[in-house]
């Protein structure tokens, strides 16, 4: 029977299974990955250049789809799933200018919801939430090509709160963000009550916002642990080239 | 680094009756506009000097800067050079003749000329005051709500919002490249001329394109990644339209009438 129901009961929000994913060039970048996250969990996602952290997130809504399992709220990730796993899944790019693809700033906040086949009223009433939410409410008719990239980090945000995801995957939310910007940027993750998975380089952040962490190299999990405890394991982060100052 | 494209939007903010006015009118009326134009016979002058009236009174109604957009008009005057050859083909009257070439200029000859510089700088300033009174996103909504074909309107939105980021992109090549195109200090090997061949630019220059072109196509696969993110699955979708108000409608329907009484009036 197929299982369309999201079970409120399942406590497991991702759980991920024995992933592989090689790409067309011949690079094995996923070499079986196993990751279970529970509801709420917040949980960032370490390893160097080039570990899989990008890739691994890409398979959490099926933009990529290796061999293994990715079941998302008890949801098994199967072609006729995807679309009901995306609207769970809120992925955001590293580059706002890869996520904000639309003229205006409002037309790319209700373009997950307007693609989900709301009601008109209701995908402009997320999107203005969306946007308040994020702290950028006025930027409506805005073009993201006139925004700081700390605004368009936010925007990039909202574009995915509006669809209301039960889990959020942020890959690299501060990269080249000025301390401000950064520092706005925390605050509002602080804010945000979803699951989430944080891929960074930011140790401080880590510190600050994750009490878990996963630490990826070469394509498969390393270390998973408390936040603690990983990055005070100064032996076990210097081999995978991770500085914590 | 901060980089920001030379070319901006063509848009320039303002408040009036022009910039308040529905782009769903605004961008239909001017093509009528250039099409009664282009329909206008050659070298009826009065049939033109009233057309030319819409356009000033579009562009003193918009508190637009004159000079802007005589100079953004100004787009119009290559085509003169495309047309100045008429004046020696064209069989007629003869005006005067180039010495050493035996070329015969023709009155009917002139007149077609001057008459298709004065329909494309019309043409041209109806396009310049449209652009310069509508933000981009608004003529593409109106391209929408007049039933375009979706995909070639997502495609123009996507060429909009990217001309900017590749633009950047390019510029940082190029600042990239004029950066490490130094001479040495001091003097210069004999025999030595410092920026290299013409040919090994050349080379340097279709590098570069190749590389903005690999970049290009690399974020659209990313774009493309990001719109199946958030649902898309092959059929463009936008947002419904503001409702219409009964002044635009009405606007348009008298400029149309206008536009259809000068050329009755230029024919008959």
């Amino acid at each position: 029977m197929l299982d369309t129901r999201v079970d409120a009961a399942v406590s497991t929000a991702v759980e991920v299974s024995g992933l592989r994913f090689a790409y067309p060039d011949g690079v094995e970048a996923l070499r079986g990955v196993s990751l279970t996250l529970g509801r709420g969990e917040k949980v960032a996602l370490l390893g160097p250049n080039g570990a899989g952290k990008s890739t691994f997130l890409l398979h959490l809504n099926g933009i990529l789809r290796g061999r293994g399992q990715v079941c998302i709220n008890g949801l098994p990730l199967r072609r006729d799933t995807l679309s009901q796993v995306r609207a769970q899944v809120g992925l955001v790019f590293e580059n706002p200018d890869d996520q904000l693809f639309s003229p205006t700033v409002l037309e790319d906040v209700a373009y997950g919801p307007l693609y989900m086949g709301l009601p008109p009223e209701e995908v402009l009433e997320r999107a203005r939430r969306a946007l308040a939410q994020v702290g950028m409410p006025g930027f409506e008719e805005r073009s993201p090509h006139r925004l700081s990239l700390g605004q368009k980090k936010r925007i990039a945000i909202a574009t995915v709160l509006s669809m209301e995801p039960a889990i959020l995957a942020l890959d690299e939310p501060t990269a080249s963000l000025d301390p401000r910007a950064r520092r706005e940027l925390i605050n509002l993750l602080r804010e945000l009550p979803q699951t989430m998975i944080v891929s960074t380089h930011d140790i401080p952040l880590v510190r600050d916002l994750l009490p878990r962490t996963v630490v990826m190299d070469g394509g498969v999990i390393v270390a998973d642990g408390e936040t603690q405890a990983i990055l005070s394991d100064g032996p076990l982060l210097a081999t995978h080239g991770l500085d914590v100052f | 680094m901060a980089v920001r494209v030379p070319f901006g939007d063509r848009y320039l903010a303002g408040r009036s009756a022009i910039h308040d006015a529905d782009a769903r009118v605004k961008l239909p009326a001017a093509l009528a506009y250039i099409f009664a134009v282009t329909l206008t016979p050659v070298g009826h002058w009065p049939a033109l000097g009233l057309l030319a009236l819409p356009p000033a009174a579009a562009l003193a109604a918009s508190r637009l800067s004159p000079v802007v957009v005589l100079r953004r008009s100004a787009l119009a005057l290559p085509f003169l050079l495309a047309a100045v050859p008429l004046m020696f083909t064209r069989e007629g009257e003869a005006l005067f003749s180039v010495p050493f070439f035996g070329w015969t200029a023709s009155r009917e000859g002139l007149e077609a000329v001057l008459s298709i510089l004065a329909k494309s700088w019309l043409s041209v300033t109806a396009a310049v005051i449209l652009t310069a009174t509508t933000p981009a996103a608004e003529l593409l909504r109106a391209m929408r709500a007049l039933a375009l074909p979706r995909l070639l309107v997502a495609t123009v939105s996507f060429m909009y919002r990217y001309l900017f980021v590749i633009g950047e992109e390019a510029l940082r090549l190029v600042r990239a490249r004029d950066s490490r195109s130094a001479r040495p200090a001091g003097v210069c090997l004999p025999g030595r001329k410092a920026g290299g061949s013409l040919r090994w630019r050349a080379k340097v220059l279709g590098n570069m394109v190749g590389s903005l072109f690999l970049r290009t196509y690399e974020r659209s696969e990313r774009v493309y990644a990001a719109m199946q993110a958030r649902g898309y699955d092959g059929e463009p979708r936008f947002l419904r339209n503001r409702p219409w108000r009964a002044i635009d409608v009405m606007l348009a329907i008298a400029l149309v009438a206008y536009l259809a009484g000068v050329e009755v009036y230029a024919r008959y």
